[in-house]
């Protein structure tokens, strides 16, 4: 009995998180069916059955060449991932370790900063990039996003250190090895899941900045954020064309996100279940 | 072979100098059919002009506009043209943020330009923007419906015509609106229809001195007619249609009749996109009998920011792009009723134009009918049709159109709604020193 119980419990579980997850995923599919319609089809009400025609997709690339915006994207996700990771290491590393007294609070305080809207800083950002020659160039953007996604890097680094026993660490000190060897061959190995996770993480979060990448740049950083922004238009509906715009930008993080998952929620939920 | 190297070295050296010469300038521009096929066309300009690269930068109007203002007040020197509207161009114009255009060439033909449209791009008579297209408000109505309910649609309706139509062509039953109108909040949304929409009945924004006039009957008297009419005849949900959503519903069939953008025609005309395709006809906007009509006037331009290093090269694509020649060429290529309306007036008065745009003349009409520096019945201190051309504008424009949308999404009363705005107008022009 009791195991038939647990059996319909499951299912109705399972049924439950199926539907949850359909409604949460309806969005990105009906603008994928969306993007396969002429734009007649498009404006003609609620259907899930496309004609199939890959017209908008022609003309999307026709208008503006994708490969230019997606190239940027990479290289502004994961260049901004890699500097976050470089600066966030050693500074989880040091909060976890050998805390002080005031830790948690920087650690507050670094988070409070992701709280203020981001227009506030609009025009002292925009100021300094222009003094220093940044406007439009994909380094100024590649440290925007790096500060801006670094309290979550920190955050989730500090946490997965966190859950590393800090014995390991002082028997490799123990053996003799050098704070290099400490951090190279025993935290690394044991903090790879946990980087991994974050790196995935952020290199999503970065990819779908729409503030500062379309505010920061115009031609030559423009990522894929910038290509989508200019499908919208005032006058005109342009759906099945928007659609396959979005289709374009988010299909390279969609499949990285599909392949990693297991390490995305591993990251995610690390620590919040003991 | 010391000749050889010589001539060698010779060219390779002024093709350095060439590449070196040939510099980019950047055009910021919207997603708007008109631009989207200037961009096409470009292979024109460049071989034409071959020591000028384009660089095209496409953004959503807010997006645009924001970035360009933020661009042009600090000197940011990121865009060498701009599409702005005539709602920035004289507040620019006059902060010296924009070259005045006497660069265009000697067969460009400055006089060919629509005046109402060339009057809103100038200050102290000079130019500072070419319109690339430009567009006024008129009515577009479902032609079968009309016969439907017994009417038939003058040239020029008055606003009791256009309520005693829009009730009788209704029928929610089948899902048709008598009449679909702008309902989002914004200034360049609702309020843009409703500015235009109260000069019909005598309103204004401001009197002679700046004092805000929403206190004032006229006003109250447009916005109680809306707000019925929308009741009685709008769709379900019309505080938060656009131009975009009232598209959308007009070319299902879910409008009698729709009074907007004069740019729409080419949409709802056109049989690949809409559903009503053969069924449209035009009429002028409406009025009250007292001498002015509810249409408004916008010219999408190309201007060139003071702070660029290559303005000769901009003046060039400027030219280009608002010439007379770029007219012909769209039609060599895409047929006459894709030429960029509502910019010069030889268009109109050509006859292979007049026949592939049916809605040619009713534009014309509609454009001649406004006038920016006498948007209303009675005097002005401000110039615009549909907006105030001042920079506080957009900010109070914005506010008073959440005010109104929210009357007609029915969270507040017609009276709340003015007393409210004459509130915010006047807090506003106290503190821009418009008035004590």
């Amino acid at each position: 009995m009791a195991r038939a119980v647990s059996t319909q419990h499951k299912t109705i579980a399972t049924a439950a998180a199926w539907i949850v997850a359909l409604l949460i995923f309806f969005p990105i599919l009906y603008t994928i069916i969306t993007s396969f319609k002429s734009e007649q089809e498009a404006i003609q009400g609620f259907n899930l059955f496309p004609s199939g025609t890959t017209e908008s997709y022609t003309a999307v690339e026709a208008q503006s060449g994708y490969f230019k915006f997606f190239l940027n994207s990479v290289f502004l996700s994961v260049g901004s991932t890699i500097l976050a990771l470089l600066v966030a290491i050693p500074a989880a590393w040091s909060m976890a370790f050998s805390p002080g007294k005031w830790t948690k609070d920087i650690l507050m305080w670094m988070l409070s900063t992701k709280m203020m809207p981001a227009v506030a800083v609009l025009f002292p950002i925009y100021l300094i990039f222009r003094d220093t020659g940044l406007l439009d160039s994909r380094i100024g953007l590649m440290i925007m996003l790096m500060l801006i996604n670094l309290p979550i890097v920190v955050w989730m680094l500090y946490t997965y250190f966190r859950e590393i026993p800090g014995e390991i660490l002082e028997a490799a000190r123990m053996d003799g090895a050098s704070l290099w060897n400490e951090i190279v061959y025993v935290l690394t190995p044991m903090a790879v899941p946990g980087i991994a996770s974050t790196m995935l993480l952020n290199i999503i979060l970065a990819w779908n900045e729409a503030f500062w990448t379309i505010r920061l740049t115009t031609t030559e950083a423009a990522p894929l954020t910038a290509f989508i922004s200019s499908f919208s238009s005032p006058q005109g509906l342009f759906w099945a064309k928007l659609s396959a715009a979005s289709t374009l930008a988010i299909a390279p993080i969609l499949i990285m996100g599909w392949f990693s998952q297991k390490q995305l929620v591993r990251g995610l939920t690390f620590g919040a279940v003991k | 072979m010391k000749l050889r190297t010589l001539t060698l070295g010779l060219l390779s050296a002024s093709t350095l100098a060439f590449a070196a010469h040939a510099e980019s300038i950047t055009i910021a521009t919207v997603n708007n059919g008109d631009m989207v096929r200037m961009q096409t066309l470009t292979d024109d300009f460049t071989a034409k002009n071959p020591d000028i690269q384009l660089q095209w930068v496409t953004l959503e109007e807010n997006v645009l506009r924001e970035r360009v203002t933020t661009d042009i007040a600090t000197k940011g020197g990121q865009y060498d043209v701009m599409t702005i509207g005539t709602y920035e161009v004289p507040i620019w114009a006059k902060q010296s943020w924009l070259l005045p255009l006497d660069k265009l060439g000697d067969d460009y033909d400055v006089k060919d330009i629509i005046p109402a449209i060339a009057g809103g791009l100038s200050v102290d008579g000079k130019l500072y923007a070419a319109p690339f297209y430009g567009e006024s408000s008129f009515v577009m109505y479902r032609k079968d419906l009309m016969e439907k309910a017994g009417l038939t649609m003058p040239d020029a309706p008055t606003w009791d015509f256009v309520k005693q139509a829009a009730e009788k062509m209704t029928d929610r039953a089948n899902g048709v609106n008598g009449v679909c109108l702008r309902g989002k909040a914004g200034w360049g949304e609702n309020m843009a229809f409703l500015t235009a929409m109260s000069n019909s009945f005598g309103a204004r924004w401001f009197d002679e001195n700046w004092k805000p006039q929403f206190d004032q009957p006229e006003w109250k008297n447009t916005l109680q007619f809306y707000v019925d009419l929308m009741k009685a005849a709008g769709p379900e949900g019309a505080s938060s249609n656009g131009f975009n959503e009232n598209l959308a519903l007009f070319q299902q069939g879910k409008c009698g009749m729709w009074i907007d953008a004069t740019v729409a025609a080419s949409f709802v005309s056109d049989p690949k996109a809409s559903t009503v395709a053969d069924k449209v006809g035009y009429a002028l906007a409406p009025d009250n009998g007292l001498g002015k009509r509810g249409n408004w006037l916008w010219a999408w331009s190309l201007a060139i920011p003071a702070g660029t290093q290559k303005a000769d090269a901009a003046q060039k694509f400027v030219s280009w792009a608002t010439s007379k020649a770029y007219a012909e060429l769209v039609a060599s290529k895409e047929g006459w009723a894709n030429v960029p309306p509502g910019t010069r007036t030889s268009l109109y008065a050509n006859p292979e134009y007049q026949k592939a745009a049916p809605f040619a003349k009713m534009t014309l009409d509609s454009i001649n009918a406004a006038d920016p520096t006498h948007p209303t019945v009675k005097p002005v201190p401000y110039v615009g049709v549909q907006f105030v051309a001042i920079p506080e504008f957009q900010g109070l424009g914005t506010t008073v159109g959440q005010l109104f949308s929210a009357a007609l999404a029915g969270q507040s009363s017609v009276d709340d709604a003015l007393k409210q705005a004459q509130d915010a107008a006047t807090a506003t022009m106290t503190e821009g020193g418009y008035i004590q």
